[in-house]
């Protein structure tokens, strides 16, 4: 809501200045959020008398001109047709910047100097004409900023009204809360109409079918107006707010929305078929044209305003293109109505149709402001098109407006806020809010808010109230009594958090995509045709194409987070993301409406493993990623995990990776992704990526910790290498040797891989080393070599391996 | 005797100076000396050869002689050693160091943890809810009914006409009051989403909410909590404010605004001039909401606030563009450590 400072204070007197009321309304609930001068080019242009004018030595058609402003003197070039000497105008300092964008500076015309510039109304805004200076009265103070000088200054506050306070979308409802803020007296317009038309019900009819969706409709009728201009102050008014001027009958029924907040229209009557109102809904499919030339598709539930024949506007939102004022119009019908909020908020939605009445009408308007608002109305017509007015008002109102008639409890009100504020305290608060207050009893008020303050339906409503105007500065800081309540142990959240720590200890930046992706970023991952991610949940209003469905996946967001950093140079990432993933439908309670929300974590190494060329600076490879999956396995403390290959989801590359597996579960993969989809992605290094489900991992995680003593005996090593092709999986012999269950055997771990040309292509050897250890004492090498040699045979046994 | 004895010590001394760093003559000059052979052990025994009456004290001068020596000894090969040390050559000693790999959290994830941080140290439990959540809990049973112009407030994500993308986490406090009986001290931070992107939104953001209901909670204990807060996160000497205004879950409500921490209140381009930076919204539980839940409103009471983790992090950090944070570019996340 915008307004200028000067219209308001045609109805409340203050002295306060525009900050000031900024700062009063702001922290009563109106947030003032800009305070503009309204003639911010003003402050750079004074008036000056032109003392002596002097030819300019080197043009004919330019004259110098000494201007004083009381104090000093300019020295200016001037070459408009009208300056005379005596004459008061607006001299422009240097420095100012006009509405045009031009800035005026000191310059030399012609080798003369010229302090500022004289200008015209126009130049200055201030009207039309061009033809000349504006030459302003003899009387006009010298030397003050213009605005200042000519009574205009003047200040645009612009206010975010919340949905509540539908009654301050007028000017006069601001100055109702200024009003009650300064404590001084509000001036209501004066209104008196002269009717001496015929009498309106001999000339109009108004019928309401439909009273729930309209509740009261008043008219009256003007004869014989003469269609043209507003009014200068109208027209500037009208401005202020940002209402472009259209002529003089449809700028008062904007003007009357704008001074009290009730939405008005000023039908042609004599395009108004029988000159009757017959208010009713559309039928489904019905078209429209309103007046903005759209034509418009209605609902059943659409309130039309219909005459004799058809619809002629849709009420409270738009009014139509057949019944328009237009310059040939001779004769008006005024229409002020209370329309259903809800049903006005509902039309506006479903025809995408908002506009300044729907938007009051949705937030309520007066319902017993609607006949003051016709008579202003009538008032300004007749001060500005002339015209009869018909006698009386037709006033259909089938479902009066009752005002609630409330109880406030003192005591209840102060434990609430947890202040001690007094019955009469309060009393005074609601009083200058245009409440009518009656003391029941010593804790008790009854108070009939006004008919405006639709939003006030409770007790707590009027609490509310009493905070806001005796102010919340005035409540105390208080800390609530010490309460210690049981907490459930949320291990979920605990692990999620620890998880995150573990993984910057790591190296790791954690990042955060949004939640929405697009459909063709899942298509890249190349899923097979049934899977449900390539299902997700659909936004049924999305932003683009780009945020259109509910992830099921986090690898695209990661894909193009890698993607963006490398776009930028930044080549050696380390990024995880634990979110959520969206599946629709999956394993939940059939009728639950809700998708299945699950955490999955996302690891992603591109480029070196190290950050500077000098140390460690290889390139990350499958065992980089494989080791964040084993110590990720560990975080959780699960035991029996497989890598196979073959498991891994098509997005991952057919060789370079695994599925990972807890016993039979699969929890997720590891690897390289898949390089073809990569490129889908636009990236060409390499990407090795761990992706796991953390809900299958939270279900499956290990026990407690237990602690085990330290040992106290020593161990024995023995190594062992054998001869195996290249694609042999390693970690079978470790799993082969703890099958065996020998209680000597603590562990086993490789501790070399060797390629070579004697070795053989396609060969590597492996070097294990096993660890045994008696718990109770030392071992003898003896015993230790008869172990060892044993389980080295089982071991040729069993894999048909030779020793290197 | 006595003589002999001083002339011995000063021999000593001085070819022990002449050794200078030298170990192996270091050790030379012990063996003459202090060997089994040496001079000065060959004088002790001596000492029985003397008349009982000088016994003492050329003993005593003999024993200062040795330990005069040892001590010089023993210094002389601390030094010896610390020249070896010195010895080994020239160093720099600014190349670059192997720098441990150190990781961040986003910076989202740390402002989120340091506000329920806060909380909890209040008292208040951490809880979560769903990111698609039913319209009944986003809306109707915050008091937002279909049709009502506060919908307006916030651009909402539709699955279905009765599934949406929640747009404030306020939901959380619905879905914990249905299941709790009162007292209640809740904080919940989460995902939001809102169809709105531009400049100041982005569709999806991060909200932490936080709801306490009990016996005869106060308007004064919501400034009061919501002051500590504000302490606590930008610091004591911060100004707060607290500004009508509305939420259709709140009755009172107030938005809370901190004196501006790019000018301290002077006015800049960040507060738009006014001091004062907007960065939560809080009110008492509207007995509408109590209502739904089942709670009677005349019984108890409490209040619930919310505020925006991005808003927090961007004032705390000096940030000022707030794609930033879902740009995820590394030069950005690195400089959160």
């Amino acid at each position: 809501m915008r307004f200028s400072f000067r219209w308001l204070k045609s109805y409340v007197e203050i002295d306060a200045d525009p900050k000031e009321v900024a700062e009063r309304l702001t922290m009563a609930g109106l947030e003032v959020e800009t305070v503009e001068d309204r003639y911010p080019h003003l402050k750079g242009v004074v008036a000056v008398k032109i003392t002596k004018i002097d030819k300019h030595p080197k043009a004919d058609k330019l004259q110098i001109c000494l201007c004083h402003d009381g104090s000093r003197e300019y020295r200016v070039v001037c070459g408009a047709p009208n300056v005379s000497e005596g004459i008061v105008v607006p001299l422009v300092l240097p420095g100012t910047i006009l509405p045009s964008g031009n800035r005026i500076q000191e310059v030399t015309i012609r080798g003369e100097r010229s302090h500022g510039m004289l200008t015209s109304e126009k130049e200055l805004e201030l009207g039309d004409d061009a033809s000349g200076l504006l030459i302003l009265p003899d009387d006009t103070p010298l030397g003050q900023p213009l605005d200042k000088a000519l009574g205009i200054e003047d200040y645009i506050l612009e206010v975010a009204i919340t949905p509540n306070r539908g009654d301050c979308l007028s000017v006069l409802g601001i100055a109702r809360e200024v009003s009650a803020l300064f404590g001084t007296a509000l001036k209501y317009p004066e209104i008196e109409l002269a009717e001496e038309g015929p009498s309106v019900f001999d000339v109009a009819q108004v019928v309401i079918e439909d009273a729930d969706k309209c509740p009261r409709y008043t008219a009256r009728v003007l004869f014989d107006v003469k269609i043209g201009p507003s009014p200068k102050w109208m027209r500037d008014r009208l401005e202020s707010a940002g209402v472009r001027s259209i002529n003089n009958i449809v700028d008062v029924t904007n003007y009357v929305m704008l001074e009290m907040g009730q939405p008005l229209h000023a039908f042609d009557y004599d395009r108004l078929t029988e000159h009757k109102i017959v208010v009713k809904c559309a039928h489904d499919g019905e078209r429209f044209v309103t007046l903005d030339g759209q034509e418009r598709t209605l609902f059943s539930d659409t309130l039309l305003i219909c005459d004799g024949g058809g619809p002629v506007a849709i009420g409270g939102v738009m009014g139509g293109e057949n019944s328009e004022i237009g310059e040939d119009t001779k004769h008006v019908l005024i229409e002020s109505a209370w329309f259903n909020p809800s049903s006005i908020r509902r039309t506006s939605k479903k025809l995408h149709l908002s506009t300044e009445s729907s938007y009051r009408f949705e937030r309520g308007v007066d319902p017993e402001g609607v006949v003051t608002a016709l008579n202003r109305a009538a008032q300004l017509m007749m001060e500005t098109a002339g015209g009869r007015l018909a006698k009386g008002i037709i006033d259909v109102y089938p479902r009066p407006y009752k005002r609630p008639v409330l109880n406030l409890r003192v005591g209840k009100t102060n434990t609430y806020l947890g202040t001690n504020f007094s019955r009469q305290e309060m009393a005074d608060a609601l009083t200058r809010l245009e409440m009518d207050v009656k003391v029941l009893d010593n804790d008790t008020l009854e108070v009939v808010p006004p008919s405006f303050r639709l939003d006030i339906t409770r007790e707590v409503d009027l609490t509310e109230e009493v905070a806001r105007i005796l102010g919340y500065d005035n409540i105390p800081t208080a800390h609530p009594q010490t309460v210690v309540l049981g907490h459930e142990k949320n291990e979920h959240l605990r692990l999620r958090d620890e998880l995150k720590n573990f993984l910057r200890g790591t190296g790791c930046r954690e990042i955060i995509t949004y939640s929405f992706i697009s459909q063709i970023s899942l298509k890249k991952l190349g899923l097979e045709q049934n899977d449900i991610r390539l299902n997700p949940i659909k936004l049924l209003n999305p932003l683009s194409e780009e945020q259109a469905v509910m992830r099921t996946s986090l690898v695209p967001g990661i894909l193009n987070i890698v993607r963006y950093n490398l776009d930028r140079e930044n080549e050696n990432l380390r990024f995880f993301e634990l979110s959520k993933v969206f599946i629709p439908e999956a394993g939940q309670n059939l009728g639950d409406p809700l998708p299945d929300e699950r955490f999955n974590l996302v690891v992603a190494l591109v480029g070196r493993r190290g950050q500077s060329e000098l140390y460690d600076y290889g390139p990350f490879d499958y065992t980089d990623i494989k080791g964040f999956a084993e110590a990720i396995m560990e975080f959780f403390r699960v035991s029996s995990v497989k890598y196979l290959p073959g498991e891994a989801d098509p997005y991952m590359d057919p060789v370079i990776s695994a599925g990972v597996f807890v016993g039979e579960e699969r929890v997720g993969v590891v690897g390289r992704i898949n390089p073809l989809v990569a490129e889908e992605f636009d990236i060409e290094e390499p990407v090795w990526l761990l992706e796991l489900d953390f809900e299958k991992l939270f279900k499956l995680r290990g026990p407690e910790i237990r602690f085990v003593p330290l040992p106290k005996y020593p161990f024995v090593a023995r190594d062992l290498a054998i001869v195996v092709d290249e694609e042999f999986p390693v970690q079978e012999v470790i799993d082969f040797l703890k099958g065996l269950n020998n209680p000597l055997l603590e562990r086993v771990e490789i501790f070399d891989i060797f390629r070579s040309d004697r070795i053989g292509k396609g060969k590597k050897s492996v070097g294990y080393r096993l660890i045994y250890r008696e718990r109770t004492r030392s071992l003898t090498d003896e015993e230790v070599n008869k172990i060892h040699d044993d389980i080295a045979r089982k071991l040729v046994e069993h894999f048909g391996v030779k020793f290197r | 005797m006595k003589d002999k004895i001083n002339q011995i010590l000063e021999n000593a001394l001085n070819e022990l100076e002449s050794a200078s760093t030298d170990p192996k003559a270091i050790d030379t000059v012990r063996v003459k000396y202090l060997g089994r052979k040496g001079e000065l052990t060959s004088l002790f025994k001596q000492l029985g050869k003397l008349p009982p009456s000088d016994r003492p004290s050329v003993g005593k001068l003999l024993n200062e002689a040795r330990d005069k020596l040892e001590e010089a000894i023993e210094t002389a090969i601390k030094e010896a050693k610390q020249a070896v040390v010195k010895a080994v050559g020239k160093f720099d000693v600014t190349v670059p160091g192997r720098k441990p790999l150190v990781g961040r959290l986003h910076p989202i994830t740390q402002t989120a943890r340091e506000i329920c941080r806060i909380f909890t140290q209040m008292g208040f439990e951490v809880v979560e809810g769903p990111e698609i959540e039913l319209d009944y809990y986003n809306f109707e049973a915050l008091n937002i009914p279909k049709d009502h112009p506060a919908r307006d407030m916030q651009d909402t994500f539709y699955i279905s006409e009765d599934v949406v993308l929640r747009t404030h986490t306020s939901p959380i406090q619905i879905r914990v009051m249905e299941k709790r009986k009162p007292p209640i001290q809740i904080i919940a931070p989460g995902k939001a989403y809102r169809c709105d992107s531009d400049m100041t939104h982005t569709p999806m953001f991060h909200q932490v909410e936080g709801l306490m209901v009990g016996k005869d909670v106060s308007f004064a204990d919501l400034k009061g909590v919501l002051t500590i807060f504000v302490h606590q996160m930008f610091g004591a000497h911060v100004g707060v404010r607290f500004r009508p205004s509305f939420f259709p879950f709140t009755e009172p409500s107030a938005e809370v605004d901190i004196q501006c921490v790019i000018c301290n209140g002077e006015g800049c381009r960040v507060c738009s001039h006014t001091g004062w930076l907007e960065i939560l919204g809080s009110g008492m539980v509207d007995p509408a909401v109590f209502q739904m839940v089942g709670y009677d409103p005349e019984e108890v009471s409490g209040f619930a606030f919310g505020m925006g983790i991005e808003r927090i992090a961007m004032l705390k950090w000096g940030i000022d563009d707030l794609r930033l944070f879902f740009e995820n570019d590394l030069r950005f996340l690195d400089q959160f450590a």
